[in-house]
C-alpha cells in the first residue's frame, strides 16, 4: 500500500471522453442530463455530483509550427479534470460528521453511509469539486476508485484511457515523471507546457497533477488555493472578542438599571 | 455604426431600413444572450473563448453554496436566542424586573429550540442528523457549531423550564437551574458568533474576506434581535434601550465599513440586489433605529414607547434581512471566476 496519485497530461489527451464514461459506468453515476452548452464540444460543464472526470476542450488560436497545426485551423487543448485528492483538504476538514476521510492510499473519500449532506464541505473546496446531489441529498465527488485501489487495480479513468494521458501510480514516481515530461517536451519546442501542482499553498500539494499546455487557469486551475482552516485563528479570534463584547455589552446596559 | 452610414451613402442600392434591422437583430441577440457567460454574447467573438483571464469560458471556478433560506433564518434565531441568554443572566445579576428575565430566558429556550429543527431540515438527508454527534473536530466550525448549539439549547431549555416549573426552586431544582443558566450564558455568545468563522472560513472569497467582521457583526446583530424582541413583547426597559442604542451604533459603523472598504472581492455585498439588500439591512439596523431612540428620549412618554417599538421592529428586520443578504453573496462569490483566477490574494 503506497500513496498514489494521478497526471494527467493534456498533451496526450484527444478528448474522447472515454474517462468521463469509464468513470460513471465503473461508479454507476446517474446522468446529468442532456443540455447544450455551447461551449466547444462541453456539453458537462464542469465536475458535479455526477461527473467526477470532466474533460474541458479549449480551442485555442492557430499555432503553427512544433506541436501546432495548419495556419487556419484552431488548434486543441483537452485536459481531463478529477478531484486533486489535495493533501490538506478543505473538504476534509470542514466535514462535520467524519463522513470524509483519508484513505491508505492518500485519496479523499466521502463515505456515503455516513454523509448526512450538510453540505459544509462544498463550500470549503477550493478546487468547486464536491457537490450535493440536491435528489439524494449527499455530497458526493471521485472516489479515487477506492474500490479498485483495494484489490490492486487502476482507477477506471486511467484504465480507460486509450492514449495514457491519464496516468496512475505512486505519488512520488508520477510527480518525477511530470517532471521529465515537462523537461521533454520544452526540449521538444513545446515552450508554453506547464505543470500545474500547488505544492507550495496552503493546501500543501495535491494527488492529481495536470501538464497544460499555456496557462493553467485557462482549464479553471486556479494559482492560489487556499484550505480555508488557515482562516480558522483569525476568525476565532474574533468570535472570542465578539462573544466578550456581548457580555461587556449587556453588564453594561444592566449595570444602569439596576435601581428598578 | 458610422461604418454603415457611411458605406450607405456610397453604395445607393443598400437598403437601409434593412441593414436597421440586421442590426436591430444583432442588438437583440446580444440583449437575450441566450449562451450568458461571459465572453459569447452576440456583441463579441464568433465563438467563446477560454482564457487565463476569464478562465474556462468563465464558467464557476467554486460550487456555490446549496444552502436553503433555513440557514440564514438559523442564523438569526440562534444568533438571537445566544444574545437573549446573555441578557437574561446580565439582567438577573442586576437584579432587574423578574419578568423581563423570564421572558429572556424563553427567548433564549425558544430560539435554541427552533434553530435545530432548521438545521435538520436544511440537511439533505435529515434522518441522519445524529451524525453531527459522531465526532468532535475543533477544525470544522460545524461541528463546532454543532455540539454548541446542542449544549446551548439543552441548558437554554433547563433554565426556562424550571424557572416556568417553579416560582423558588429548591434543592436540586435549584443547582439544575443555575447550571442551565451559567452553561447558556457561556453557551450563547459562542452560538451567536460561530456562526462569522463558519461563513468565514470557506473558500468563498466575499465570506473570508469578511472573516474578522462577520462575528463581530454577527454578534451586534443578535444582540439588537434580542433587545428588540424582547421591548415587542412589551418590555419598556432603559437597559433594553441602552443595548439597542448600542447595537445600532455598532451596526452603522459595521454597516459604513463595508461601504467604504469597497474591492472587487466585496461587490457581491455591496452591489446588485444583494448589495441593495445588505444596504437596507444595514440602514434598518443602524441609523434608523438609533435615530429613533434617540428622538425618543423627550417629554411625550407613550409616544417615546410607540417609537422605541417601531425602532426595536426595525432592527429585527434588519438583523434578518441582513443574515440573508450575507448568505446569499456567497453564490455571487463563487461564480466569480476572474477573480479568483487573477486576484493575487494574501
Amino acid at each position: 500500500m503506497s500513496v498514489t496519485a494521478f497526471l494527467t497530461d493534456s498533451t496526450l489527451c484527444i478528448g474522447c471522453k472515454a474517462c468521463e464514461v469509464a468513470c460513471k459506468e465503473w461508479n454507476q453515476i446517474p446522468g446529468d442530463g442532456f443540455v447544450w452548452s455551447g461551449l466547444s464540444y462541453d456539453n458537462t460543464g464542469g465536475l458535479g455530483h455526477a461527473t467526477w472526470r470532466h474533460v474541458k476542450f479549449v480551442e485555442n488560436g492557430a499555432t503553427p509550427g512544433v506541436g501546432g497545426n495548419s495556419p487556419e485551423n484552431f488548434s486543441w487543448g483537452f485536459s481531463s479534470d478529477v478531484c486533486k485528492h489535495c493533501e490538506n483538504a478543505g473538504c476534509l476538514e470542514a466535514c462535520p460528521t467524519g463522513a470524509i476521510v483519508r484513505t491508505e492510499f492518500g485519496g479523499v473519500y466521502i463515505q456515503p453511509d455516513v454523509c448526512n449532506g450538510c453540505s459544509y464541505c462544498v463550500v470549503a473546496c477550493p478546487f468547486g469539486v464536491v457537490d450535493r446531489d440536491e435528489t439524494d441529498g449527499r455530497a458526493f465527488k471521485c472516489t479515487f476508485c477506492y474500490d479498485r485501489q483495494k484489490e490492486g487495480l487502476a482507477p477506471a479513468c486511467a484504465t480507460a484511457c486509450p492514449t495514457e494521458s491519464i496516468k496512475f501510480g505512486k505519488l512520488d514516481d508520477l510527480r518525477e515523471a511530470a517532471h521529465d515530461r515537462v523537461e521533454e517536451l520544452t526540449d521538444a519546442g513545446f515552450r508554453d507546457v506547464q505543470l500545474y501542482d500547488p505544492i507550495d499553498s496552503s493546501v500543501g500539494g495535491i494527488h492529481a497533477f495536470f501538464i497544460t499546455r499555456g496557462d493553467p487557469r485557462t482549464y479553471n486551475l486556479p494559482p492560489q488555493p487556499q484550505v480555508p482552516t488557515v482562516y480558522l485563528r483569525k476568525g476565532w479570534i474574533s468570535a472570542a472578542i465578539s462573544s466578550g463584547l456581548m457580555i461587556a455589552a449587556a453588564l453594561v446596559a444592566f449595570a444602569g438599571n439596576r435601581k428598578s | 455604426m458610422s461604418d454603415t452610414s457611411k458605406s450607405g451613402e456610397r453604395h445607393s442600392h443598400i437598403d437601409e431600413a434593412r441593414e436597421a434591422r440586421l442590426l436591430e437583430i444583432r442588438r437583440q441577440a446580444a440583449l437575450a444572450r441566450l449562451a450568458s457567460q461571459p465572453g459569447d454574447g452576440a456583441d463579441g467573438d464568433l465563438v467563446p473563448h477560454a482564457s487565463p483571464e476569464s478562465g474556462y469560458y468563465g464558467r464557476p471556478l467554486l460550487k456555490r453554496p446549496q444552502w436553503t433560506n433555513e440557514i440564514p433564518l438559523y442564523f438569526f434565531c440562534g444568533g438571537a436566542a445566544g444574545a437573549a441568554a446573555v441578557i437574561a443572566s446580565a439582567a438577573k445579576l442586576a437584579g432587574t424586573d423578574p419578568r423581563l428575565i423570564r421572558d429572556a430566558r424563553y427567548l433564549a429556550a425558544i430560539g435554541g429550540a427552533i434553530s435545530p429543527a432548521l438545521l435538520i431540515s436544511d440537511l439533505g438527508m435529515p434522518s441522519r442528523f445524529l451524525n453531527m454527534f459522531r465526532v468532535v473536530k475543533f477544525q470544522s466550525p460545524m461541528s463546532v457549531g454543532s455540539w454548541t448549539l446542542l449544549v446551548f439549547s439543552g441548558s437554554a431549555a433547563a433554565a426556562a423550564f424550571l424557572s416556568a416549573w417553579q416560582r423558588q426552586p429548591r434543592g436540586i431544582f435549584k443547582i439544575l437551574q443555575n447550571a442551565g443558566e451559567f452553561i447558556s450564558t457561556i453557551a450563547g455568545p459562542v452560538v451567536s458568533t460561530y456562526t462569522g468563522v463558519l461563513l468565514g472560513a470557506t473558500a468563498i472569497p466575499v465570506w473570508n474576506q469578511n472573516l474578522s467582521v462577520l462575528p463581530l457583526h454577527f454578534a451586534t446583530s443578535g444582540m439588537a434581535a434580542a433587545a428588540a424582541l424582547l421591548e415587542l413583547r412589551g418590555h419598556d426597559s432603559r437597559a433594553l434601550n441602552t443595548v439597542g442604542i448600542i447595537t445600532a451604533l455598532g451596526e452603522t459603523a459595521i454597516g459604513a465599513s463595508i461601504e467604504i472598504r469597497r474591492s472587487p472581492v466585496s461587490k457581491p455585498i455591496t452591489s446588485g440586489r444583494i448589495g441593495w439588500l445588505a444596504r437596507a439591512a444595514g440602514i434598518l439596523a443602524g441609523p434608523v433605529p438609533l435615530i429613533l431612540r434617540l428622538l425618543a428620549s423627550g417629554g411625550n412618554q407613550s409616544r417615546n414607547i410607540k417609537l422605541r417599538k417601531i425602532a426595536a421592529a426595525s432592527a429585527v428586520a434588519g438583523s434578518l434581512a441582513s443574515r440573508l443578504a450575507w448568505t446569499r453573496a456567497g453564490i455571487g462569490s463563487a461564480q466569480d471566476t476572474a477573480l479568483l483566477l487573477n486576484a493575487s490574494r494574501q
